[in-house]
């Protein structure tokens, strides 16, 4: 899969969903890119680097049968497409669940895990993956 | 300078195995087990999962409840003993992952289960001495026992950290106390992927001495007694150690009962005196005073008298989840998944 | 621009074949082509080929190269260009070869296309596979290529209400065809039950949902419409050509249950033509998944959106019906290697308005429509044919 740099530079968004923000017109996208695909060059010199806030809604979701080698003992395991708070859409799994819990609409949030390793003695990949979220009950305030 | 805990957070996986589904696979009884450890059920990782992610979801549940500034974070140390490289520093990422990044050091601390706590006490005296505004401490494994062995019952997942710092206390550290000595009671080999112990060895010449010289030892020095605490929570490899032991020291059942999670997560090593502390500052008020001990083989106690402040009524607990609330929403597991998802399958070579 | 038409087409079976290399299949395919048009191979002025990943199916890249070698072309040095564009690098191909016809700069082209698939693991082959979506962002996140389709399928059941069965009566129709086809890889009929029962593969598609992984080859030969009659008795006119791009990831398209790229590299080629869907008799979709068939006929026009599923259902894309559509087989039945398809669909077509389709013959067909697709959507390559 992918070798140490190549993952390594993708940190930012990996870890903490750091996107751009096109201050032109305002959108936000992940993950980051050059230029807004809107504006073009109207966005050169705009662009800002945006943390996204890690909270979205499923917009589709599938269960995987056929797995990614790496992913073999997971399967089968949720890949969904998150519709962002911000707007972006972001493709990742959706874990800690039952497939049955999820649908269209599942409000979710973001959680660091491993994503896959190059064999057991190489790097340790981690990334994004989406949790569930459970409506909380209103907690009594001491 | 008045030094102590700005804010924590916490995390346990939630998949489950019981001692029953563990000794139904080895021919032992798991029911006579589980009451003997007095553990109902310990905590499984996901595949997944690994100290680091552990560590992360830890600190950033410890960042959620708090203002402070992650670039204002000069040190940041993770205690483990199942760090998932053997060199490569699981601190860095927990650094990135909570943008501390890149003014601080970091470092990766191992002593069997107090490696978390060592790393409070390096914290204590990074702020103390105003070398770091913040320092981060944190206690996370991802243990395993041996197939059949009698660690496998209580060998879990789970972590806690904890921002140290001088302003903005809900809770000060008032003292720490450690007692260490060379105790081969409980080991692992590099390379060897289970620990091997010594059996009964590991009672007491080693728990019980340690704790209760470590007990003792901060009780003499901060001129106090058992009655003088709200809360107390002893290392807990299992639910039977640290009730003997609160016994044995003069501590009630009550003032144990809130830190004791080792009936319902086993034994997470590292994290197992960090989140029991946790559990108490879910519900520790003002005034509150708690003991805590750590214990880790090899072998050495850190000891410490916790006082929580009046910053404790406005602390946001409920921004991340409580003990309690990752005790919600579990999945018990079968042997064979378990033992699927901390790979003691021997998978084919590619 | 000068007019351009296909005087001969070839293709090899598809399947497994285990006794074929890459360059035999290549060869087979060409040879065929050129046999076909009743030309001597030194008259050929260039040569394209499609093809996706040979470089990671048998470590062989400059596959022009060796294309232009081993069909003895290397020794009048002729231009020999890969075109690469995942699943549309034959529709792809193609396109490049009639370009290079239209403007005037070569006269007679031959453009191939093939993939040897069969030759690594399954695991490997499903990687090199997704390696048209977005290595960064869709596949390392766990999405593998059947389950950014099965996205599409889920929210187009979501949106527009089509049915599990609806995606299964497009196998059904398809291998009903392929049944018909003597080289198509599958020539089993096949039930609604066939593909429910089929193993899950990325919920809601199953193993019947899903093209098969193939080894085989296509190709054609082109010059300038003036000349065709010079070659053979039916040449075929290539009467519009359209391209389309749109956003790598599935999950930054405006909508993921519409192929932009579809509509506009359509509307391109029908406005190249002047004419509209309604003129076309036959078409060739890229049915990689059932979903992907039903997207195309709603965006290349036959349908409304969200009709698809129904409109296959009550049999308006069946061999003869309103419009046909995959009188080969499609991917599903025909097979999918995967550089060749965009030519497969060529030959079929120009097989179909020759008026030797055989069983499967389309009656009266005279407009023929070939859709070819690179990743979820990213390339999509549509071309018309008329009958001369």
């Amino acid at each position: 899969m992918a070798t140490a740099p190549r993952f390594w530079r993708e940190n930012p968004s990996r870890y903490n969903l750091v996107g751009f923000k096109c201050n032109s017109c305002g959108r936000t996208y992940f993950p980051p890119r050059a230029i807004c695909p809107v504006c073009h060059r109207k966005s050169v010199g705009k662009m800002e680097e945006v943390k996204l806030k890690g909270t979205g809604k499923v917009y589709s979701v599938t269960e995987v049968q056929d797995s990614l080698d790496e992913l073999n003992l997971m399967k089968p395991y949720l890949v969904a497409i998150v519709e962002m708070d911000e707007g972006a859409k972001i493709t990742g799994q959706v874990i800690d669940c039952d497939a049955c819990d999820v649908t269209i609409g599942t409000p979710v949030r973001v959680s660091l895990r491993k994503l896959s390793e190059e064999g057991p003695s190489g790097i340790i990949h981690y990334g994004y993956k989406f949790v569930p979220v459970k409506e909380k009950a209103p907690e009594a305030q001491h | 300078m008045k030094v102590g805990i700005v804010s924590y957070g916490a995390y346990v996986p939630r998949y489950r195995i019981t001692p029953e589904e563990i000794g139904k696979v080895w021919g032992v009884d798991g029911k006579s087990m589980s009451k003997g450890l007095m553990i109902n059920c310990k905590s499984v990782p996901s595949p997944d999962e690994d100290t680091i992610t552990i560590a992360v979801e830890a600190a950033r549940n410890m960042m959620k409840r708090c203002e402070a500034n992650p670039k204002d974070i000069g040190a940041i140390y993770v205690g483990s003993e199942s760090h998932p490289y053997a060199v490569k520093p699981s601190g860095t990422i927990v650094a990135e992952a909570i943008e501390a990044s890149p003014h601080l050091t970091v470092a990766d601390f191992e002593f069997a289960c107090k490696a978390g706590t060592a790393a409070i006490q390096t914290c204590m005296g990074m702020v103390g001495s105003g070398m770091v505004k913040y320092g981060v401490a944190i206690g996370a494994d991802t243990s395993q026992g041996a197939p059949g062995d009698a660690l496998e019952y209580s060998a879990s997942a789970g972590g806690a950290a904890f921002l140290i710092g001088s302003e903005k206390l809900i809770a000060t550290l008032n003292s720490t106390y450690s007692y260490t000595t060379d105790t081969p009671d409980f080991w692992r080999r590099e390379g060897e992927m289970y620990p091997r112990h010594g059996g009964r060895f590991t009672g007491e010449p080693a728990y019980f001495k340690h704790i209760i010289s470590g007990a003792k030892g901060l009780m003499e020095k901060t001129r106090t007694t058992p009655k003088d605490y709200t809360y107390a929570v002893f290392h807990q490899p299992n639910g039977k150690f640290p009730t003997r032991v609160a016994k044995m020291l003069g501590f009630s059942d009550v003032q144990v009962k809130t830190g004791l999670l080792a009936p319902i997560i086993g034994n997470t090593y590292s994290g197992a005196v960090p989140l029991g502390l946790s559990a108490i500052l879910d519900e520790a008020k003002p005034g509150d005073r708690i003991f805590a001990v750590a214990y880790g083989s090899g072998a050495g106690s850190d000891a410490f008298d916790i006082t929580v402040t009046p910053e404790m009524e406005s602390y946001p607990r409920h921004k991340a989840p409580t003990v309690k609330e990752l005790n919600n929403n579990l999945k018990f597991l079968d042997y064979a998944t378990y033992a699927k998802f901390r790979g003691k399958i021997h998978l084919g070579s590619e | 621009m000068r007019r351009v038409a296909v005087i001969g087409i070839g293709d090899t079976e598809f399947g497994e074949l285990w006794d074929e290399s890459f360059r035999d299949i290549g060869i087979q395919a060409g040879l065929a082509a050129v046999a076909d048009a009743n030309i001597s191979a030194d008259k050929i002025d260039a040569l394209y080929v499609g093809n996706m990943s040979a470089g990671r199916f048998i470590d062989q890249e400059h596959i022009g190269a060796l294309i232009a070698d081993y069909s003895g072309l290397a020794r009048d040095h002729i231009p020999a260009t890969r075109v690469e564009a995942a699943g549309a690098s034959g529709g792809l191909a193609l396109r490049q070869g009639f370009l290079a016809v239209a403007s005037g700069l070569h006269d007679i082209v031959a453009v191939g296309g093939a993939e040897k698939m069969m030759d690594v693991s399954d695991i490997e082959s499903a990687m090199i596979q997704s390696s048209a979506t977005d290595q960064e962002w869709e596949t390392i996140l766990g999405a593998t290529f059947p389950a950014l389709h099965a996205l599409i399928a889920r929210r187009h059941m979501h949106e527009y209400g089509t049915t599990r069965e609806q995606l299964a009566d497009v196998a059904v129709k398809n291998h009903k065809n392929g049944s018909l086809n003597p080289k198509a890889q599958f020539q089993r009929e096949i039930t609604r039950e066939t593909v429910l029962g089929s193993p899950l593969v990325s919920s809601p598609l199953r193993v019947f949902d899903c093209a098969p992984s193939s080894d085989g080859a296509a190709a054609v030969v082109l010059c300038p419409l003036e000349e065709a009659k010079k070659y053979t008795e039916t040449p075929v006119e290539i009467i519009g050509t359209g391209q389309a791009s749109d956003t790598l990831s599935l999950h930054h398209r405006k909508d993921i249950c519409t192929m932009e790229a579809t509509k506009v590299a359509a509307k391109r080629a029908f406005d190249m033509a002047h004419l509209t869907a309604k003129d076309v008799d036959l078409a060739e979709v890229h049915d990689n998944y059932t979903i992907s068939e039903i997207l195309a006929i709603e965006d290349l026009g036959f349908f409304k959106k969200g009709e698809g599923g129904k409109a296959t259902e009550g049999g308006l894309t069946a061999l003869n019906a309103e419009i046909s559509v995959n009188t080969s087989g499609g991917l599903k039945a025909r097979g999918d290697p995967i550089g060749a398809t965009g030519l497969a669909q060529a030959v079929e077509i120009v097989t179909q308005l020759r008026g030797k389709a055989d069983k499967r013959q389309v009656k009266d067909a005279e407009v023929g429509l070939a859709h070819n697709v690179g990743g979820t959507g990213a390339t999509v390559v549509v071309h018309l044919f008329r009958r001369v």
